[in-house]
């Protein structure tokens, strides 16, 4: 580990800027948002997973008392089959408008069909009722290896497979193949001793975000389109509404509301573009909710998934080779993230043979949206599991094993890229050295498990505007929506520049006509990007705050220098003046000091996780019961550490519902049976212990501070752990998600 | 979520007449746990709700040692498990209040509505049917009394008639050397509602070896909940063993008619049925040995 700087500010534990009005209710959500003259907008969703639009027919709903206006995909611009880049990759504009209102064909049970606005939400909801739409139903196809069949419905008569290039003939519901090979995996494999090779499935799971989406939009007169909306980035509202809609962004202004979370899920737009249709038609403010329901049939999940894995090791613990095919849903269209899951599946180790296979596949279901490092957590159970039967079959300690083979700086990870500095085999360590791995677990039917996971992070662009005031504190302006406590991580990154305490930062998180461009929160780039982009702004002040000191003492800018907050004079003069009280004297050194910052910085440094988890199972009804669980990561530097505490914690709880509980059902005709959190299970605090966050700091050298990014990782290993803490109790590997009750009976041969 | 009319009935009589007036789209409003979720999501078509709170009769809640517990239809769960002499008497009762929703939903929530909601899967309907519970109803042309195991006829439906309300639950009081016990079970620890529920009460002889009697009643495998009947009475006479509990749980499980969906598969609730039926009556046959 390199050597510990010290930080006035940074990893400090100060109150969250926006605590008090989010513990006191007065922090206002997109739900909040009221305006005179608002109408409510709702959506008429598909009742069936896979049908043909024979006619909609709208005018029963236009003519009920009260209702001001009906759109369906009728009033979005013709979109034909244009590729548009909205940031994160090309995005077939067909089917991102099709998603938003469809046109030809639903593809999903909850696909939205039409929506309607009306003066309250119980004549729009019934107006709903009103609009007739006859369907011709088709056959749904609802899991991957069945989408996969040559003889498999198809969702879509154009799309056909693209394969490292070459685009087929013949259509398809698979979308896309990807495969990465690094070195001679065949002959990786005929140097191993022992050989493991499963198949796994993963269940269709959401992200569970308490706060359903919503969003008002208006249209002033000279045509500007504002949305008040809950998102995870205004402008990415602002580019695929514009896109969606064929607007200019130039007038389009999002303003981003408090969020009541999104891990992903709130990246995409589903009614935002909807409000706005509503809002045209109508010449009012138009205002959508969602409700529990909309948001688990409507929006996107994070896919079910099929999951082979062979790895070989020889008897000395070094593993030889690995291959993998990971089949991942797409959902209704195409965009499962199969390549973030390749990019991740073997990361946590050098292994000098690797294949790995991925394919996105198509199905009648929401289309997928990232979720918390998508398509990690779904290859990591299988790699996970394999590489803990490895290390039991060769009767070595699963985290020997691990750091026997451990991924390390120079070591190229199969899609490509050479590991810069990392922390795995630090977080192994760490695991190996805590206290739970030692501790006593002999009862009957408790068992223990660990894993590792990595999420390689992003960069993206971020900018952010400091305005100094007189009074010593900052106004610090971004655009990074405030989910996990960036407001603090990233005011802690400028005090930390500028010397003064955190709570002389005020910062805002701002609509897209105030601050520069800045990428989604998502990818765990908020703390690194925005952080970064506030350091380089205070830089800026610092700069310009120089230069004022030299003018106040009429010497030249290198004569002053800057420490612990306070200017002084070298090399003659013996002045001394402090951040605060140069910024009284602003008015009479030339006036007020703004200072910017943007980056698009390319040194996210990714982040590993090993995971140990004790487990009861009762062997009678088939419960796992988490007792203990202790989760290691590699933060670079814990700007705030108990907001990287409160990630990890967050993400090993999300992976304990997912390997538990959590999953979509479906009936035959492709119905989700389970869309409420009633019946969609995601774990209580009375299901949890509490999750021991132990973080470990390797820092990342492409972060001025050494951050790296925290959401993530943490939601990787759990689901691996916990099948190897259930095998470690009950000797049985589990291989589907979730690991539910009725899924461990029959593994156990009781029913 | 669709208009309806409310009227805060003062009297039984006032209440009874209402819901004869108004027919089917009349509902009595309780603790409202089920009835306003329900309609706000359209599971259920409500034209007037017709609030009881006010009405005396649906609010006593009377316990004596000697002749048994009146429980009022609207009387909440919180009010239920606050009296210690009940808590003695009718544990297998308490476990049921103390596990319905949450706490907030305990201060609304009460066992007359439980049981009038009609969900196979209702919490509270075992308990009452092992403690040998009569509903007594009122209605048009009077009151009239019902054994509980007779109330609920399919999901959501009960066996009450037009105009007819629940006025309240009448339980014994408990024989000595008697206990009851009730466990549901759900994949996490709560919010769930029961995969399969399983009520007991056991009555022992002197030296607390040998079953005097014994009833059971399941939860969740069958449209409406089960009196296991056969499960009961071959255990009268037995001592208290593995073996006789085995074939207890057995015999539950032969009556058990579950169907596989969200909350469980038929072939799990079929076998939880056995685990839980051993696991009420050995709690019910543990707590008389305490």
């Amino acid at each position: 580990m390199t050597e510990k700087k010290e930080y006035k500010v940074i990893g400090t534990r100060p109150i969250r800027h926006d605590g008090v009005d989010k513990v006191t209710g007065r922090a206002l959500y997109g739900a909040d948002f009221q305006m005179t003259g608002l109408l409510h907008g709702r959506v008429l969703r598909s009742p069936h997973a896979h049908a043909r639009i024979v006619s909609i027919d709208t005018s029963r709903a236009e003519a009920y008392p009260g209702v001001k206006g009906v759109a369906t995909a009728q009033d979005l611009p013709d979109a034909e089959d244009r590729i548009a880049d909205l940031g994160e990759g090309a995005v077939n504009l067909k089917y991102l408008c099709d998603n938003i209102l469809a046109s030809d064909k639903v593809l999903y049970q909850g696909h939205a069909v039409a929506a309607v606005a009306a003066t309250s939400p119980h004549i729009a909801e019934e107006a709903c009722t009103l609009i007739d739409v006859e369907y011709e139903v088709l056959p749904p196809v609802l899991e991957v290896r069945q989408a996969m069949e040559a003889d498999a419905p198809l969702l879509h008569e154009t799309l056909k497979t693209t394969s490292m290039g070459e685009t087929a003939d013949e259509p398809s519901n698979v979308a896309s193949h990807i495969q990465h090979q690094l070195g001679d995996p065949e002959k990786g494999f005929a140097e191993a001793d022992i050989v493991v090779e499963r198949d796994f499935v993963t269940g269709t799971v959401h992200q569970g975000y308490i706060e359903p989406h919503n969003a008002t939009a208006h249209f002033n007169q000279d045509g500007q389109l504002t949305i008040w909306c809950s998102t995870q980035g205004a402008f990415t509202v602002r580019e695929q509404v514009a896109e969606i809609l064929q607007y200019p962004i130039s007038k389009i202004k999002v303003v981003p509301m408090e969020i009541g979370g999104g891990f992903g899920g709130k990246i995409s737009v589903y009614i935002k573009p909807v409000a706005a249709l509503l809002a045209k038609k109508t010449g009012k403010p138009v205002k959508v909710l969602m409700n529990r329901a909309d948001v688990f049939e409507g929006t996107g999940p994070t896919p079910a998934s099929y999951v082979r894995v062979k790895m070989g090791a020889t008897k000395e613990g070094k593993i030889t080779a690995a291959e993998a095919y990971l089949a991942f849903e797409g959902g209704a269209y195409p965009g499962a993230p199969v390549g973030p899951g390749a990019m991740c599946i073997f990361a946590p180790y050098n292994i000098e043979n690797v294949v790995i296979d991925g394919y996105d596949v198509v199905v009648n279901k929401p289309k997928t949206a990232p979720y918390r490092a998508p398509g990690a957590p779904n290859a990591a159970f299988g790699s996970e599991t394999v590489v803990d039967e490895l290390a039991e079959k060769l009767g070595i300690d699963p985290l020997e094993f691990r750091l026997l083979n451990g991924a390390k700086e120079g070591d190229r990870r199969a899609d490509g890229p050479v590991h810069p500095r990392i922390g795995c085999i630090e977080t192994v360590e760490t695991a190996k050295a805590h206290p739970h791995y030692t501790a006593p677990n002999g009862q009957k039917h408790h068992g223990r498990g660990v894993a590792s996971g990595y999420w390689f992070n992003i960069g993206l662009e971020s900018s952010v505007t400091i305005n100094v005031n007189s009074d010593g504190t900052i106004n610090l302006i971004e655009g990074s929506t405030d989910i996990g406590g960036t407001r603090s991580s990233i005011a802690m990154q400028a005090a930390e520049v500028l010397g003064i305490p955190a709570e002389s930062v005020n910062p805002s998180v701002v609509d897209t006509n105030s601050v520069g461009y800045t990428a989604v929160t998502g990818g765990s780039r908020t703390t690194y990007a925005t952080g970064y982009a506030a350091y380089e702004a205070a830089q800026d002040v610092k700069r310009k705050m120089i230069a004022r000191a030299a003018k106040l003492w009429e010497v030249d800018e290198a004569n002053v220098q800057f420490a612990d907050g306070e200017f002084s004079c070298i090399n003659g003069k013996e002045e001394q003046i402090s951040f605060r009280d140069l910024c009284g004297r602003l008015g009479q050194t030339g006036g007020p000091v703004v200072g910017s910052g943007t980056v698009n910085p390319g040194g996210a440094g990714g982040a590993y996780a090993t995971h140990i988890v004790d487990v009861a199972v009762d062997e009678e009804t088939g419960k796992v019961e988490i007792l203990r669980y202790t989760a290691v990561q590699d933060a670079g530097r814990a700007i705030h550490p108990s907001y990287v505490e409160g990630q990890i914690q967050g993400g090993a709880v999300q992976g304990i519902g997912w390997a538990l509980n959590e999953e979509y059902i479906y009936n035959d005709e492709g119905t989700m049976t389970n869309a409420s959190f009633l019946d969609y299970r995601m774990p209580t605090c009375l299901d949890l212990p509490m999750i021991d966050a132990v973080i470990v700091e390797v820092p990342n050298p492409g972060h001025p501070y050494g951050v790296r990014g925290v959401g993530e990782v943490p939601i990787v290993p759990p689901m691996a752990a916990i099948a190897n803490a259930i095998y470690d109790a009950i000797g049985i590997r589990m291989t589907e998600l979730p690991m539910s009750p009725d899924r461990l009976l029959k593994a156990m041969g009781k029913i | 979520m669709q208009d309806f009319s409310y009227v805060a009935a003062q009297t039984l009589s006032e209440a009874v007449a209402l819901l004869d007036e108004n027919g089917e789209k009349a509902r009595i409003l309780a603790g409202g746990t089920d009835l306003i979720v329900n309609v706000r999501e359209g599971r259920r078509d409500v034209d007037l709700m017709i609030d009881v709170k006010s009405v005396p009769e649906v609010n006593v809640l009377d316990y004596d040692a000697n002749t048994g517990l009146t429980l009022g239809a609207a009387v909440e769960c919180y009010k239920i498990y606050a009296v210690d002499a009940i808590c003695d008497a009718y544990p297998g009762l308490i476990d049921a209040t103390k596990i319905i929703g949450g706490t907030a939903i305990q201060g609304r929530a009460g066992v007359g509505g439980n049981l009038c909601n009609a969900s196979p899967a209702a919490d509270c309907i075992p308990p009452l049917i092992v403690l040998n519970t009569t509903c007594v109803i009122a209605g048009p042309n009077g009151e009239r009394e019902l054994p509980v195991e007779q109330f609920c006829t399919a999901p959501g439906q009960t066996a009450l008639e037009n105009g007819e309300m629940l006025v309240s639950l009448k339980i014994p009081a408990p024989a000595s050397n008697s206990s009851s016990f009730y466990l549901r079970f759900i994949p996490r620890n709560e919010m769930d509602i029961a995969v399969v529920g399983a009520g007991a009460s056991v009555t022992l002889d002197d030296a607390k070896e040998t079953i005097v009697s014994a009833r059971i009643a399941l939860a969740a495998v069958a449209p409406t909940p089960l009196f296991a009947e056969e499960a009961s009475t071959l255990l009268a006479g037995r001592e208290v063993s593995d073996a006789a509990i085995d074939d207890a749980a057995q015999a539950a499980q032969a009556i058990a008619r579950p169907i596989s969906d969200m909350r469980g598969t038929a072939e799990q609730r079929t076998h939880l049925v056995g685990v839980l039926t051993r696991r009420a009556l050995n709690g019910a046959i543990q707590r008389i040995r305490d």
